[in-house]
């Protein structure tokens, strides 16, 4: 027997259909026969934000750190250009969500109507794709078809348009939840070809220099453990990018790190010198690049990626591989396998040999300028915000979930906490938004209650989210704020400090900033400040402490204002072109 | 270099503003575009004419590609084709003038397809240089003949042979 069902409760029980958990969401006008729809079931939880960037957030939190796609529910108008933020951040770094908008009745779009927007308009170019309900009756196969595109080739945020007519309760229609989806016009690759395949393998095995670039399209893809296997198979190092970073272990001796701007000398200086870039699933940024022009000008490229047109769209490469990052990986290791066993004896041992070379130069630039893990506090010195990440990295013994914002604390985050696991490490890598640490900690928290999920962030980018401390007391989230404290928009002060003579234009607010211990405290929280180096072990201590294990706990680290994040590409340069502190540079201009 | 980029899309509301936002959001120009529902009517054929490197062209096939709604792309210039454009201008003509409109019209196989006492409509069609062409010849006729208004649909095209664009 078929069900009547309204426009809205299709909707809701579309999601349910697809195996959804949580809406997160915000109500309003256009969107409440939607909200009328989730009050009357149980299966969904909806999470109520405090504003609807948060919203977008979370549920993109909640995508990264699980592998599922996100979804959101805003009202239409304001609730919608809210949203805009958060779906940008996701676009940029391709992470699968389904956002659902209220629009205005069907009669009234276009007349300016009321809290009207146009959502598929303004959304259109940080979007997979979108789709406005024409009639109640497609609502199902729109559901379907959103997830199917958010989630499959390369992941994307999908806008679903909801005029509040399509959902009134007054009219039925038979609900069926279609199985399977076919459009014609979108049939992502999967598969790669044998032949690029074969070629890769070819030019792996002929390399003396090869390095592995890693990106977030092999976590995506959830190809860590092919990836491991193929890079011990080759014994070549490993260098991740900022969204790539936990793909391969952090801690292993094959990783050089995280390359590109603020990436580590050794894996910079390999890029340069390498003869054979292996890049899986990344796509050349110009934050990992530098000057394209001069991007590892000794080297081979291997490129693959899933979206064919992030290959030569940077630098061209010379072997191209279209498809999913866990089919091409393993059948290049599958591949590796069979031409390693045909290779002479004579060929592996001088190709081993290679290696150790490589190797000794690796270790050799790991030795002269590697970051420093090894920080301890010092007695009545400023506490270096580097030690800060160290001791949260002590602390949580490696295996917290980490969210952080846009700035200086999020490139110490990335270099001083080592990832071993893919998904642990959330980070806005493409769009860079501020704001985005908190709400995304709270979805990883949603998606996974039992773990340990810290956000590292600054004043500046904490503030612009802050409001959902308030969303974290209802929802009982535990998740530990480590506050790098360096009372300025440190990053803009860095470049001003490099580039701009040190003249600090509207980068700094440190007379008008909140006591962040009572502000947490108003909110029902508890909070400590530290700004005492020999007591930030013990401050970080008590807040992942059994004590505070349910409770939100804000750590206030007041950090040395004066630091800045090293290495830090040349501008224009290679990749060798680095300042590595304030007083040293390496590459040509050295 | 040019390129005539034949789309085959899904006949469906937004598929267009799609397409040229795509244009403007990656700083991509387009010289002109047509657009019109196929034999099948889920089907929307579009044609449009860009120019840059290889490179730029091939950047632009891919993203047009990576659109949801886009079925098929192809490149008609990279291989034979046959491409078509339709242009009405309306020429004031007086004097002499009036027949040398008519022969330059005759001279490119155009057909007057509208008259009064001072002015002809001209119809023509072929590959834009010829449209071109005959803009420029009517143009210098001097003071007698003076264009007073121009269309043109923008370019259409096929490969030759046996070469189809399919969905
Ligand atoms: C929404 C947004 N606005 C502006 C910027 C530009 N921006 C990048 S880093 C930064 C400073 C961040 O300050 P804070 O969060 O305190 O981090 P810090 O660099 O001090 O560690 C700014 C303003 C941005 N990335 N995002
Ligand atoms: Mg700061």
């Amino acid at each position: 027997m078929t069900e009547m069902l309204s426009g809205g409760d299709m909707l809701i029980r579309s999601l349910q259909d697809e195996g959804v958990e949580y809406i997160f969401g915000y109500p309003g006008g256009s969107a409440l026969h939607i909200y009328d729809a989730i009050f009357r079931q149980q299966k969904i939880e909806h999470i109520l934000v405090r504003h609807e960037q948060a919203a977008t957030h979370m549920a993109d939190g909640y995508a990264r750190s699980i592998g599922k796609p996100g979804v959101v529910l805003v009202t239409s108008g304001p609730g919608a250009t809210n949203a805009i933020t958060g779906i940008a951040t996701a676009y940029m770094d391709s992470i699968p969500m389904v956002v659902i908008a209220g629009q205005v009745p069907r009669d009234l779009i276009g007349t300016d109507a009321f809290q009207e927007t146009d959502m598929v308009g303004i959304s259109r170019p940080v979007v997979k794709h979108s789709f406005m309900v024409r009639d109640a009756s497609e609502i199902p196969g729109i559901v379907k078809k959103a997830f199917h595109i958010a989630t499959t080739g390369r992941p994307g945020p999908v806008v679903i348009d909801v005029p509040k007519d399509t959902t009134d309760p007054a009219e039925t229609f038979e609900y069926n939840y279609p199985d399977s989806v076919n459009l014609r016009s979108y049939r992502p690759a999967y598969e790669g070809d044998m032949g690029q395949v074969k070629a890769a393998v070819a030019a792996i095995l002929e390399a003396k220099r090869p390095v592995f670039y890693v990106g977030g399209g092999v976590i995506q893809a959830d190809a860590k453990d092919s990836l491991r296997a193929l890079v011990r198979a080759v014994g070549a190092p490993v260098a991740s990018t900022l969204m790539g970073l936990g793909a391969y272990p952090g801690t292993d001796e094959l990783s050089l790190g995280m390359l590109g701007m603020h990436g580590t000398y050794e894996a910079n200086m390999a890029m340069d010198d390498t003869d054979l870039v292996i890049a899986l699933g990344a796509r050349f940024d110009d934050r990992v690049t530098n000057n394209p022009d001069k991007f590892s000008p000794k080297a081979k490229i291997i490129h693959m990626d899933i979206d064919p047109a992030s290959i030569d769209k940077i630098v061209d490469s010379h072997i191209a591989l279209v498809g999913d990052a866990q089919w091409v990986i393993e059948a290049i290791w599958a591949e590796y396998q069979s031409q390693v066993k045909a290779r002479s004896v004579q060929q592996s041992e001088s190709q081993a040999q290679y290696l150790a070379d490589w190797w000794q130069q690796l270790n050799g630039w790991r030795k002269d300028h590697g970051l420093n893990h090894g920080l301890k506090p010092e007695q009545g010195k400023a506490i270096l915000p580097q030690l800060a990440v160290q001791t949260l990295y002590r602390v949580t013994k490696g295996e917290a979930f980490v969210s952080s914002d846009v700035g200086q604390h999020q490139m110490f985050a990335a270099q001083y906490y080592h990832f071993d696991e893919p998904r642990r490490w959330i980070n806005s890598g493409g769009l860079g938004t501020m704001g985005f640490g908190l709400p995304a900690a709270m979805g990883v928290q949603m998606g996974s209650p039992q773990a340990v999920v810290a956000c590292v962030t600054g004043e500046g980018s904490f503030m612009m989210n802050m409001q959902e401390l308030s969303t974290c007391l209802q929802y009982g989230l535990p998740i530990k704020i480590i506050n790098l404290n360096n009372q300025a928009l440190g990053m803009v002060k860095q470049w001003q400090d490099m580039q701009y003579g040190g003249r600090h234009s509207q980068s700094s607010y440190s007379d008008s900033l909140p006591d962040f211990k009572t502000l947490v405290e108003a909110f029902g929280h508890v909070g400590v400040k530290v700004s005492d180096a020999t007591e930030l072990d013990a401050a970080m201590e008590w807040a992942f402490s059994e004590e505070n294990k349910k409770r939100l706990v804000f750590v206030d680290v007041w950090v040395d204002p004066h630091e800045h994040v090293y290495p830090m590409a040349i501008k224009g340069g290679a990749m060798r072109d680095m300042i590595l502190s304030k007083t040293q540079t390496s590459g040509s201009s050295s | 270099m040019r390129a005539i980029l034949a789309v085959l899309l899904e006949n469906e509301a937004g598929a267009l503003s799609r397409v040229v936002g795509l244009f403007a959001q990656r700083n991509y120009n387009i010289e002109t575009l047509t657009v019109a529902p196929t034999e099948d009517h889920t089907l929307s054929r579009l044609t449009l004419t860009t120019s840059g490197d290889q490179d730029r062209i091939t950047q632009i096939i891919k993203h047009l590609d990576r659109l949801v709604e886009v079925v098929s792309v192809i490149n008609l210039c990279a291989e034979e084709h046959v491409e078509r454009e339709l242009l009405l201008v309306k020429v004031r003509a007086v004097g002499d003038a009036r027949q040398e409109v008519k022969r330059s019209a005759d001279v490119f196989r155009g057909q007057i397809v509208d008259v009064t006492s001072d002015t002809y409509t001209v119809q023509l069609v072929g590959p834009s240089q010829k449209l071109d062409a005959f803009i420029s010849a009517i143009g210098d006729n001097g003071e007698e003949a003076t264009i007073l208004e121009v269309v043109r649909s923008g370019v259409s095209g096929m490969g030759r042979g046996n070469r189809v664009l399919s969905a």
